[in-house]
C-alpha cells in the first residue's frame, strides 16, 4: 500500500470513527435514559430498532366530522338499539361507521350485521359488540385512574381486526407424559406469556382473571413474623406477570419500581400506581365483561379449554407504554362515553343457541395466535 | 524454539509413561497409560491411570443415576420429543415439591423424583468428597483439597437440605435445570427483599472476586519469574536476586507489601473457602432470620438512604381499602 493510499485510509477511518462518536446514530443500538437519583441504576433502556418495529403498523385512523346531535334519537328511530339509543341518528351512523373502520374494515357491517336486517339479533358478533360498547364506557367512566384523560375506543385494541392481536386464553401448556412424570408444575418452557422466559406460564390465569394469586410475596418486616403465606414458587409466579407487563408495555422493571426495594411504594416512581390500577382493571374487564361471553362465542372463538378470550396488558398496549402512543382519540369521538349500560346484563340461553349457528368460517381464534410466540414456546 | 532454555515451559516430552507410587493393591489402579498431544497442551500429557475404587465406583454410579432421573423427566416433559428435549433443554426443570408436602416424601410427579435425584447427586458428591479425602491420605498430603471441596459442599446443601430444613418445607430448594435455576434466583431476591443488601452475599462476592483477582496475580507473577527458575520458589526464598525475591521485590515495590511464596496460597486457599462459606451463611440467613434484606439494611445503616425525587406516592390498596 502507498503513502497516498495509507493517508486516505487513516482519514476515512477517522472522519467514519468521529462521526460515529459525535452522534451519527446508528439504526441498531440501546439507549438509556436516566429516571430517577443519581447512581441507582433507575433507568429506561430502550432498543432503538425494537422501537421502529412496533410500530409498523401504528396508523391513527383519521377522525369523521362531529355529527349533529339534533334530530330524533336512533333509540326511537331503530329497532333493536340497546345501548346507543340516547345518539342522534348522526351520530349513531357516525359511530357505527368508526367501528366498521376500527374493527372491520374488510368485512364490512355484514360482521356484526345480518345482511339486510340490521336489527336482527340472530349473529353473535352483535351481541359482543354491544357488550364491549358498554365495557368501553366502563373503562372510560370508571378506570381514569388507568386510562387518565386519554381514555380507549375501539380501535385501541382491535387496530383494524376483528380480534385483537394480544388476547389470552387459559393456557394448559403443551401436553407432557402422564403417570409418574414429573410435573412441569406449569411452568419450565419458554413461555409466549412470560415473553419466552421458562417462568411460570399461564400467568394470565392467575393474576388477571376471578380469584387471583396474590402479587405482594415479599415481607414488609426486616425479621421473619411467621405470617407470610408466601414461598418462592408464590414469587416466580409474580415475576412471571411481571415479565409480561414489561413485554407488553416495552417497559423496564424501574419503569415502576424502585430496584432496591420492589415493594415500597414511598420509592416507587408514580406509573407504578397507574400500573396498579391496570392490573385491576383488567381483571374487573374479564371477569364482568369477556368471561361472561363465553357461552355468546361458536366453539371456533373459545380457547382450547372453552373459556372466552380474555384481556392482558399487551392487548391495549401492544408494546407501548402509551396505548397508540397516547393518540386522543376518544376525544374525537364523545358518543362512545354515551352508551347506556344496562343493568346485570348476562347472556342468556337465547344468545347462547344463536352462537352454534352463526359461526364465521373465516374467522376463528386460530387465525390470531401469535405465530412467533408458539414458534417459542415450541410445542 | 527457545523455550527449552526455560524449565518453565510447554514442551512435552515423550517417554515411557509414569505409573506413580507402588499401591497395596495393584488392581486398584486401573487403565493403561497414555500420552495425548491435545491434553499437553493444558496440563500434563499423560492420562491415567486412574484409582477408582469403591467410593469413586458408587460415586460415579449414583450420579449417573441422578442424571438420569433429571434427563429423563426433562424429556417426558416434553412428551418424549426428541426434537423438543434439545430444543428447551435448558429451559426443562425439575421442581422441589411444593409446601403443602412439607418435609415429608411427595408424590414422585410432584416433587419426590426431585427428592429422589437430590439424594443420589448428594450421595454421589459426599463419596466424592471421601475419595478425595482418601487418595489425599495415601498419598501423604495434607488434606486442603478435601477441605476446600467440603466448604462447596456446605454452600451446595445449604440451598437444598440445611436452609428447606429450617424453613420446614422442600419448596424453598432450588430447582434442576439450566433457567429454572437462575428463575428461582431471581425470584429468591426478589422474595426476600433483595439480596444484595445481605451482608454475607457482599462477602461472598467480595471472596469471589478477591479469588480472581488473586489467581490471576499469583499466575502472573509465576510465570513472570520462571525465566529466573520460579518454580523453585521455597528454595530460593533466603537468597538474593532470585526468581522468589525478584517476584517479592515486584510487589513490594508496586504495593508496598508482599505476599510470600507460602503465604500467597493460604490467601488463595482462604479466599476460595470463604466465597462459599460466606455464601452459604448468607442463605442460611435467609428467610429464617431476616426476612427482608433491604429494611434489615436500612435498619442497621448498611444501605443510605436516597433523596426520592419521585411525586409522593402512597400504596393505592390502602387508599382503597382493598389488596391486589
Amino acid at each position: 500500500m502507498n503513502t497516498i493510499t495509507r493517508k486516505t485510509v487513516t482519514v476515512a477511518a477517522l472522519t467514519g470513527a468521529a462521526l460515529l462518536v459525535t452522534g451519527c446514530e446508528l439504526p441498531v443500538g440501546i439507549e438509556t435514559d436516566q429516571k430517577g437519583y443519581r447512581g441507582l441504576g433507575m433507568e429506561q433502556v430502550t432498543k432503538r430498532h425494537l422501537e421502529a418495529r412496533k410500530r409498523v403498523d401504528l396508523v391513527i385512523p383519521e377522525a369523521e366530522r362531529p355529527a349533529s346531535s339534533a334530530g330524533p334519537k336512533a333509540g326511537d328511530i331503530y329497532s333493536s338499539v340497546e345501548v346507543l339509543g340516547d345518539l342522534s341518528i348522526a351520530e349513531f351512523n357516525r359511530l357505527m361507521n368508526a367501528i366498521t373502520a376500527w374493527v372491520s374494515p374488510e368485512q364490512g357491517c355484514n360482521y356484526c350485521h345480518v345482511p339486510g336486517d340490521f336489527a336482527d339479533e340472530n349473529i353473535y358478533t352483535k351481541i359482543v359488540s354491544r357488550n364491549m360498547l358498554e365495557m368501553t364506557k366502563t373503562i372510560n367512566t370508571e378506570w381514569d385512574a388507568h386510562v387518565g384523560e386519554t381514555g380507549v375506543t375501539c380501535y385501541t385494541c382491535h387496530m383494524g381486526q376483528p380480534v385483537p392481536a394480544e388476547i389470552w386464553f387459559e393456557d394448559p401448556g403443551p401436553r407432557q407424559a402422564a403417570g409418574v412424570a414429573a410435573s412441569r408444575m406449569g411452568q419450565n418452557l419458554a413461555g409466549p406469556n412470560v415473553a419466552s422466559t421458562s417462568l411460570p406460564n399461564d400467568v394470565f390465569s392467575a393474576f388477571l382473571a376471578d380469584d387471583p394469586k396474590d402479587l405482594r410475596v415479599t415481607p414488609r418486616t426486616t425479621l421473619p413474623m411467621g405470617d407470610n403465606p408466601h414461598n418462592l414458587m408464590d414469587a416466580e409466579w409474580g415475576f412471571g406477570l411481571m415479565i409480561h407487563m414489561s413485554k407488553a408495555l416495552g417497559a423496564n422493571c424501574t419503569t415502576c419500581h424502585n430496584t432496591n426495594n420492589f415493594p415500597d411504594w414511598q420509592t416507587s416512581p408514580p406509573e407504578r400506581v397507574t400500573a396498579w390500577h391496570g392490573l385491576e382493571m383488567v381483571r374487573a374487564l374479564n371477569v364482568d365483561y369477556l368471561d361472561p361471553l363465553q357461552p355468546v362465542y361458536p366453539d371456533t372463538q373459545l380457547g382450547p379449554l372453552g373459556d372466552a378470550p380474555k384481556t392482558n396488558c399487551a392487548t391495549c398496549h401492544n408494546g407501548l407504554q402509551l396505548p397508540l402512543d397516547g393518540a386522543n382519540m376518544l376525544a374525537d369521538y364523545p358518543e362512545l362515553n354515551r352508551v347506556q349500560r344496562r343493568e346485570g346484563w348476562a347472556p342468556t340461553e337465547a344468545d347462547a343457541e344463536l352462537s352454534e349457528t352463526q359461526v364465521d368460517p373465516d374467522i376463528s381464534a386460530d387465525d390470531f395466535d401469535d405465530d412467533a410466540a408458539e414458534e417459542a414456546a415450541g410445542i | 524454539m527457545a523455550e527449552y532454555q526455560n524449565i518453565f515451559n510447554r514442551v512435552q516430552v515423550q517417554a515411557e509413561p509414569e505409573a506413580g507410587v507402588p499401591l497395596e493393591n495393584e488392581r486398584e489402579r486401573i487403565g493403561k497409560p497414555m500420552l495425548m498431544h491435545l491434553a499437553g497442551r493444558f496440563g500434563n500429557a499423560q492420562i491415567g491411570p486412574i484409582y477408582l475404587g469403591y467410593t469413586g465406583l458408587f460415586s460415579i454410579l449414583f450420579g449417573l443415576i441422578a442424571i438420569l432421573i433429571i434427563g429423563f423427566n426433562f424429556w417426558a416433559q416434553v412428551n418424549w420429543d426428541p426434537a423438543q428435549f434439545v430444543r428447551q433443554l435448558f429451559y426443562l426443570g425439575l421442581e422441589p415439591p411444593q409446601a403443602e408436602y412439607g418435609l415429608g416424601i411427595a408424590p414422585l410427579a410432584e416433587g419426590g423424583w426431585w427428592q429422589m435425584a437430590g439424594f443420589f447427586l448428594t450421595a454421589s458428591i459426599l463419596l466424592w468428597w471421601v475419595r478425595v479425602y482418601r487418595r489425599a491420605r495415601a498419598l501423604n498430603l495434607g488434606t486442603h483439597v478435601a477441605w476446600a471441596f467440603a466448604a462447596a459442599i456446605f454452600l451446595y446443601l445449604s440451598l437444598g437440605f440445611f436452609r428447606p430444613l429450617l424453613m420446614g418445607d422442600w419448596s424453598e430448594a432450588v430447582p434442576f435445570g439450566i433457567f429454572p435455576h437462575l428463575d428461582w434466583t431471581t425470584a429468591f431476591s426478589l422474595k426476600y427483599g433483595n439480596l444484595y443488601y445481605n451482608p454475607f452475599h457482599m462477602l461472598s462476592i467480595a471472596f469471589l472476586y478477591g479469588s480472581a483477582l488473586l489467581f490471576a496475580m499469583h499466575g502472573a507473577t509465576v510465570l513472570a519469574v520462571g525465566r529466573y527458575g520460579g518454580e523453585r520458589e521455597i528454595e530460593q526464598i533466603t537468597d538474593r536476586g532470585t526468581a522468589s525475591d525478584r517476584a517479592a521485590l515486584f510487589w513490594r515495590w508496586t504495593m508496598g507489601f508482599n505476599a510470600t511464596m507460602e503465604s500467597i496460597h493460604r490467601w488463595a486457599w482462604w479466599f476460595a473457602v470463604l466465597t462459599v462459606i460466606t455464601g452459604g451463611i448468607g442463605i442460611l440467613l435467609t428467610g429464617t432470620v431476616v426476612d427482608n434484606w433491604y429494611m434489615w439494611a436500612i435498619d442497621h445503616g448498611v444501605a443510605p438512604s436516597y433523596p426520592n425525587i419521585y411525586p409522593p406516592v402512597e400504596d393505592p390498596a390502602m387508599l382503597q381499602g382493598m389488596s391486589q
